[in-house]
């Protein structure tokens, strides 16, 4: 593993004194995708605006360290962030036709990334936009250039997106559930793309999802959070051939099969994920899972090396085979 | 929406509808008359006769004829309500830039930032519209003294607050899309964000504004003029010439009917394209 592209340490968030996000580390490393799971509320989208630096209003970065290459963000001034933000970061958002402003031309929003970080001339612009967009997959490129959004198709908004996301060519890509909006086969060729891209760019790749089928298809490394936490971490291959910690395997089992018996009741998760603040004490996970007894409910357990590769943070990762 | 789709039919243009367009011409023709005014007036606007004083329209006199009459002081009616037209026009259309402007980019700015910057903006705002424009006109002209400019900056100093406000609200809800928010991850600065991503999605509605507006400021101008706030004589302003025709409406019907009518056309094509506007480009409408 080379050098890490991006570092989070420790990273705390809190939105009214209650924290969101609760000491969560991983790393990317260049030309990586790391794949962030976990349902909704459990903190995937703000770890990825601190990263951004552009965190909602109300919530403050408590603790923690972002550290992109060898830069500290949370060291820098807001300037010197933005600088950043679209060159070296970039991100991409979930509603493709949502996220282009519906007066501009396709062309010019994918030049204003370059007119923002890059000192070039309006010609060489249009012809790195062309370029850009050719190289997402738009056919027709000259074409499309001078369309507007409505002119496009949702799958090919979403190329757009990802073509004004790596115009400056970024160190790392987020990707905020990139697909969901789209129907399956769009959603393939998308994905595609993106690992089409990362190959020959070198840039790593955060993909935040809730979408198990997308993780198996992208995902180098896994990292599964629960309220707040990082609860596994694992290459993709170990975390799909065993898990340790119950909330993953469980996880893993609601995913419909092909191969499943036909009607039979789709298995879910008892519970709900607790709110913000209404964490519990002891493991979070503890209210949900078949594995609790009084140590779970009494004390936390920390992240711990899994037998393979990765960590887990459960006190019965040994038992955790056992369930269904 | 296939991206194959032709794109010939892109945008397909909706007919204007037959209600508006002779209100249309007639607006085009009182701003026209306005700019070529010395060219359409038959006769110098302030030029008076004595001898010829109060008389009907048609009256003829010195080898000139009065197509409307003559005022109190022997000046020809038609030649002051094309003046006039300047004054109105002039008054209007400056309010509504110089308001428009000023309105606009506070509420932008207050729906962006939010916090306190928006708090004391909106106050500010609500403070301008319960104090009643009539008299905070009387203040300004007692302290400014009447004229031309004194009038809009009234005008601009009452009138703000509305686009302040329209400004505001399409910010609010435009400033949480998601291009907005990509823009920002991208990098872009807050004058970037406004002038080229908030702006162009909110103007629709700005416009509206400016064009209703652009109406109830050529009435305020002829209100101001006809309290004896506004243009001074001898200047040709509707307001003053209704005001002066008062006195004479029993004897000389003409010289507060004429700018009256033309008072009338003016406001009212003002307000039908307006509202042709606002059907088209307002989203709530739509």
């Amino acid at each position: 593993m080379t050098d890490p592209v991006l570092t989070v340490e420790d990273l705390k968030i809190t939105i009214g004194g209650k924290p969101v996000v609760d000491g969560v580390s991983f790393q990317v490393a260049q030309g990586e995708i790391l794949s962030v799971v976990g349902e909704s509320g459990c903190g995937k989208s703000m770890t990825a605006f601190s990263i951004m630096g552009l965190l909602p209003k109300a919530a403050r970065f408590a603790a923690g360290r972002v550290m992109l290459g060898d830069v500290d963000l949370r060291a820098l001034p807001e300037s010197g962030r933005r600088k950043l933000r679209g060159d070296e970061i970039a991100m991409i958002f979930q509603e493709p036709v949502a996220s282009l402003n519906p007066l501009m031309k396709i062309g010019r929003q994918i030049e204003e990334n370059l007119a923002i970080h890059r000192h070039i001339d309006p010609g060489e612009a249009k012809r790195a936009a062309i370029a850009m967009l050719e190289e997402v997959g738009i056919p027709e490129p000259e074409l499309r250039y001078g369309q507007y959004p409505f002119e496009l198709s949702g799958g090919m908004c979403q190329r757009a997106m990802i073509a004004m996301a790596l115009i400056c060519r970024p160190k790392l890509l987020i990707a905020d559930e990139p697909t969901t909006a789209l129907d399956v086969t769009i959603q393939a060729q998308i994905l595609e793309l993106m690992k089409r891209l990362r190959e020959e760019t070198g840039t790593a790749i955060l993909l935040i999802t809730h979408d198990m089928g997308v993780v198996a298809d992208m995902a180098d490394r896994v990292a599964v959070m629960y309220a707040g936490r990082v609860i596994e971490e694992a290459p993709v291959g170990n975390i799909f051939a065993g898990q340790e910690h119950p909330y993953t395997r469980l996880l893993l089992s609601t995913i419909p099969r092909l191969d499943g018996a036909p009607k039979t009741i789709l298995p879910t998760i008892e519970g709900t994920v607790p709110d913000i603040g209404q964490w519990p004490v002891g493991c979070r996970f503890n209210p949900r899972c078949p594995l609790s007894d009084s140590h779970c409910v009494e004390s936390q357990p920390p992240l711990t090396p899994r037998a393979d590769s990765g960590n887990a943070a459960c006190w019965h990762s040994d038992r955790v085979g056992a369930i269904l | 929406m296939n991206a194959a789709a032709p794109v010939a039919t892109k945008r397909s243009r909706r007919p204007i509808p037959w209600t508006v367009i002779p209100f249309a011409a007639i607006l085009t023709a009182l701003v026209l008359m306005a700019i070529f005014a010395p060219y359409i007036a038959p006769l110098d606007p302030n030029a008076q006769n004595l001898l010829a004083r109060l008389k009907a329209p048609g009256h003829e006199a010195r080898g000139a004829v009065y197509w409307l009459g003559s005022d109190e002081l022997g000046r020809d009616v038609l030649s002051r309500t094309v003046y006039g037209a300047r004054v109105s026009l002039l008054v209007a259309f400056a309010s509504v830039i110089l308001s428009g402007v000023f309105g606009s980019v506070l509420g932008m700015i207050a729906a962006f930032y939010r916090g306190w910057v928006e708090t004391i903006i909106m106050r500010i705002v609500d403070i301008v519209l319960s104090v009643p424009a009539i008299l905070l006109a009387i203040i300004t002209v007692a302290v400014l003294g009447p004229s031309l400019y004194n009038v809009v900056i009234v005008l601009a100093l009452t009138r703000w607050p509305r686009y302040a406000r329209v400004a505001y609200g399409q910010t609010l809800s435009v400033a949480n899309m998601p291009y907005v928010r990509l823009s920002r991850f991208m990098g872009a600065g807050w004058l970037r964000l406004l002038g080229r991503h908030v702006l162009p999605n909110i103007a629709g509605a700005l416009i509206v504004v400016a064009t209703l507006e652009f109406g109830l400021m050529v009435l305020f101008e002829a209100g101001l003029s006809f309290l004896g706030l506004g243009v001074q004589p001898p200047t040709a302003s509707w307001g003053a010439m209704l005001s002066t025709g008062r006195n004479y409406v029993a004897t000389a019907w003409w010289i507060a009917t004429f700018p009256g009518l033309a008072l009338f056309l003016l406001v009212l094509s003002i307000n039908l394209i307006g509202d042709h506007a606002r059907d088209r480009l307002d989203p709530r409408s739509r």
